[in-house]
């Protein structure tokens, strides 16, 4: 009797405690699900400080209360969230020798978009060379940055090297619990970017997140934070122009801004994910929270994005507009093909006085895509003489797809002065007709005609994104027309 | 949906008083209590988190303190006599209905042969066919627990059918009086049948008569055959304690014309739900709005124009003028049907907001599935202009007068739609004299007006 129980208490207490985790093997991947220990293991593994981990579970806590939007006119299928795996190692690609074992189909685009053969390299997952050129950019351009001081690496560098700052505006403009995909994010996010910029600096370059080292596998929850100080600048460009294949379905990213006085924040996005094939499978989400707080007087935030990939869009670039005399401004191109459905719009928040903000909203759709604006303009009692402008304009092209307009006005000064206009038309025959009879067939065309459409918007972008944007636009209008 | 406390008493009431209700009712109008209970059930009174009532919380005025309207309360035609609201050399057919019950014997002139306009109760049980064919088509029950509240219990209103190619030269005038010592809640149902090639035009007066708190819940169903034509007036002056949820629900056939036009001068809360179908081709509608408002009432114009079919045309107006603590909101919302090719859809709504207290939410909304169409909507919210102000004051007009002036100018883009010249310049009298602050009420009224300035912060 005595020794059946000893047998059973050694069985026990020999067995691995089944509901931990394995702290001595580092596994590449957390098993699949979220619950708070996986919340606390990957803090634990980037080495978080204390505040960092009661940030992720108060974000984790909010998310468990909430529950996924469903008002936009998007049709989402239902996201398993336990069926996801929350934190890998980064991932290595597959090394291919050369270019020649790349997708043919991803080279045509390449060279379409006019990629250098090194930057083709990377993004296709070729073994590159120790010492090519842009190796070396990169060195310069830390050693540049760190002599103005300033920072720019990888969120996760920042909270442990720069814990102060990070503290300070980490969800200070979108809050733990600001939304479904922001507190999951906020939760379980794995990377992201920093970028402080010290007072009465210029930036003396474009920051990208291309370049930044590591940013290849920065993995479906990204984070991003800029704090731009005192009479600082900044442009900062997110994505690149060439197709992004992944396999993580969700991608749930947020973008914190904040600006002091004087401050001038621009930040750019071209956002290519795969939008599907041409019958609708496959595709990313793209369920992106990003927010400027233009916390000082006279600052000033500047959105602009392309949109042309991600089989759905939900995203809505914003600005509080909380210092008097700031200024937001957002100007969007959002294209759909096929099946992709876009949500996309922006919210412009007036609570400072003599607040100015535009909204430029250019939308284009095709095949049997839905392609939606939506936006805020609130003007709040004490925000004296605010002014806001906003240009939502549709282009359809084909008579199966979808353009919509739900722009939202909210009105509490008397001294606001609040306009918004939207049109949808489709391109015009006679258009189409003066093209052909100058030899253009109609596919350039309706290329050139978009191109003219969405010029507005693409004028805001650094020059050289911009001529890549418009070759993407009519890359991605491939086979929509006729 | 979990029912709060005051939709299970709406669902008693309903039950423990059916058997009256149902007592004189047309078979077809009972039928639809059915499922209009059901629907109720589901639904319930929205709440602002309903996205289409956002900006109208009506749940608090159903908590309590409402009788329910069954009867006249022993009004007669002849107590209206004090009550004149006719337009000045406009001759109309004229019919009172108190508390959303017909007045027996208040019918003006003659009606062409064959055109009925009188109470619903009785005529909805005359003309079954009319009822099984129309009723309930366009406000349907499932789409809003008040279509599905008036529905339910429903017992009278107005009823005017106009045959094939018969046109009612006069305009007929329906002046809705609110009234009783007590707190009321009124469900009126109206139903305007126009056959092919027929013109009719209607005003809808709405006002009250005593300082009692009002709860009124009306449902209009409009209904426009082929080549026939509707213009449709509704004109709102009731005291500040009135709480009115005005739908109206108009469907329109092949090249059919609606006109439709809102004032509301004077009101507590109104809500208006503005459903237009555009159902066959080449069929066209109007419709527009003037809201001038101050205290603390509250106007939101919620409209939906949907286009079924190719080739239709539509234009919406609105515009408001929002004083004191006065909150406006406006949703206008177009939807283009797939192919529904060759639309042409415009939609405007312009505010001004003349105090910081003042409010104004605006939607402007377009839903677009077909690609050869012409849409647009602008919204805008903003003050007089400058320079225009500064214009007239050089020219030695005095503040006061400058701000009527372009506020005057700012509305009549309204008015100058209404087709009715005599109609036309009555309202634009009545406008002009809100502007000035002056007693919004009609030269020969003696009873109606500003009653009851605080009665609204009831609750």
């Amino acid at each position: 009797m005595a020794s059946e129980q000893d047998k059973l208490l050694e069985e026990v207490t020999n067995r691995e405690y089944q509901y931990g985790f394995h702290s001595d093997i580092e596994m590449d991947a957390l098993p699949k699900g979220l619950n708070e220990d996986v919340v606390r293991e990957i803090s634990r593994r980037k080495n978080e400080p204390e505040f960092m981990l009661e940030f992720r579970l108060a974000a984790y806590r909010n998310w468990l209360k909430m529950e996924s939007p469903e008002w936009a006119h998007l049709k989402i299928a239902p996201i398993d969230f336990q069926d996801m795996i929350y934190y890998a190692a980064p991932k290595k690609k597959p090394q291919l020798d050369s270019l020649d074992d790349v997708d043919p189909e991803l080279r045509a685009t390449f060279d379409k978009l006019g990629i250098p053969l090194d930057e083709q390299k990377i993004l296709s997952g070729v073994a590159v060379d120790a010492i090519i050129d842009s190796v070396s950019v990169k060195t310069t351009f830390r050693e540049t940055l760190a002599e103005k001081g300033v920072i720019f690496c990888s969120i996760s560098e920042a909270i442990r090297e720069y814990p102060d700052l990070v503290k300070k505006y980490l969800g200070s403009v979108v809050p733990p619990g600001d939304n479904f995909f922001a507190a999951l994010n906020s939760a379980v996010f794995s990377d992201g970017s920093f970028v402080f910029i010290p007072k009465g600096v210029r930036c003396p370059m474009e920051l990208s997140s291309y370049f930044r080292i590591n940013a290849l596998n920065t993995g479906q929850f990204e984070r991003t934070l800029i704090v731009a100080e005192d009479d600082s600048y900044v442009s900062y460009l997110e994505g690149c122009t060439a197709p992004m294949r992944d396999e993580n379905q969700l991608h749930a990213a947020v973008v914190e801004i904040v600006t002091l006085d004087r401050a001038e924040v621009k930040y750019s996005t071209v956002q290519n994910w795969y939008p599907g094939d041409k019958n609708g499978k496959g595709g990313i989400y793209n369920f992106v929270t990003k927010r400027g707080m233009c916390k000082g007087d006279y600052s000033k935030i500047s959105w602009t994005q392309v949109e042309t990939g991600s089989a759905i869009t939900w995203k809505y670039p914003s600005c509080v507009l909380m210092g008097d005399n700031t200024v937001g401004e957002f100007y969007s191109v959002a294209l759909t093909n096929n099946y992709q459905q876009a949500d996309t719009g922006t919210k412009m928040i007036h609570l400072g006085k003599n607040t100015r903000s535009l909204i430029v909203s250019k939308g284009i759709s095709a095949g049997k895509s839905q392609n939606s604006y939506r936006g805020l303009v609130k003007v709040s009692k004490r925000a004296d003489n605010a002014r806001n402008f906003s240009q939502c304009d549709s282009l359809l092209l084909g008579d199966k797809c979808g353009a919509h307009t739900f722009p939202y006005l909210e009105i509490n000064n008397s001294s606001a002065k609040v306009e918004h206009e939207a049109t949808t038309s489709k391109i015009g025959e006679d258009q189409i007709f003066y093209c052909n009879q100058r030899g253009i067939d109609t596919e350039d065309a309706v290329g050139l005609i978009v191109n003219g459409y969405v010029k507005e918007v693409i004028n805001q972008l650094p020059m050289e994104f911009a001529v890549e944007a418009q070759k993407l636009l009519q890359i991605s209008l491939e086979g929509s027309v006729g | 949906m979990n029912l709060s406390e005051h939709d299970i008493s709406l669902q008693k009431l309903f039950d423990t008083n059916r058997a009256f209700i149902e007592k004189d009712a047309a078979a077809g109008v009972n039928l639809a209590r059915v499922k209009a209970a059901e629907a109720f059930a589901v639904q319930g009174i929205p709440s602002s988190k309903v996205e289409a009532y956002k900006y109208t919380n009506l749940q608090p005025w159903f908590k309590s303190g409402f009788e329910q309207a069954y009867g006249l309360n022993g009004y007669s035609a002849d107590d209206l006599k004090t009550f004149e609201c006719n337009v000045h050399e406009m001759e109309s057919h004229t019919i009172f209905t108190v508390n959303g019950k017909f007045v027996e014997g208040s019918s003006g002139h003659a009606l062409p042969e064959g055109v009925v306009a009188g109470s619903f109760l009785e005529l909805s049980q005359k003309y079954p066919e009319i009822i099984e064919k129309y009723y309930g088509r366009q406000a349907k029950v499932e789409t809003d627990g008040f279509i599905a509240l008036n529905t339910m219990f429903a017992m009278d209103g107005l009823f005017i059918y106009v045959p094939k190619n018969k046109v009612v030269e006069k305009p007929i005038q329906i002046v809705n009086v609110l009234t009783g010592p007590s707190d009321l809640m009124v469900n009126q149902r109206n139903l305007i049948v126009v056959e092919e090639n027929a013109q009719v035009r209607v005003l809808f007066c709405d006002h009250t008569l005593s300082m009692s708190r009002f709860l009124v819940n009306t449902v209009t169903e409009g209904f426009v055959a082929e080549s026939g034509m509707l213009d449709f007036y509704n004109l709102q002056n009731q005291h500040n304690g009135t709480v009115q949820v005005g739908g109206y629900y108009f469907d329109q056939e092949a090249k059919s014309q609606l006109n439709a036009n809102y004032f509301t001068l004077h009101t507590g809360i109104t809500r208006n739900n503005i459903f237009s179908r555009l159902g066959g081709e080449h069929a066209e509608n109007h419709i527009s709005g003037l809201y001038v408002i101050d205290k603390n009432q509250h106007v939101d114009n919620f409209s939906f124009i949907e286009h079924a079919v190719p080739d239709c045309e539509s234009n919406e107006l609105f515009k408001g003028v929002m004083d004191d603590a006065s909150t406006g909101a406006f949703t206008g919302r177009i939807l283009v049907a797939p192919d529904a090719q060759r639309t042409n859809a415009y939609q405007s709504n312009n505010n001004l907001l003349l105090t910081d207290s003042a409010k104004m939410n605006s939607r402007p909304q377009l839903e677009i599935y077909a690609d050869d169409v012409k849409c647009s909507h602008g919204a805008t919210v903003g003050q007089l202009d400058e320079n225009a102000m500064f214009y007239l004051r050089a020219r030695g007009i005095s503040k006061e007068e400058a701000n009527i002036l372009l506020m005057y100018a700012f509305a009549y883009e309204v008015i100058e739609k209404i087709k009715v010249p005599s109609l036309k310049e009555q309202i634009r009298q009545l406008v002009e004299k809100r502007f000035r602050g002056e007693l919004d009420k009609c030269d020969s009224c003696v009873v109606c007006g500003q009653l009851g300035t605080n009665l609204i912060k009831a609750n």
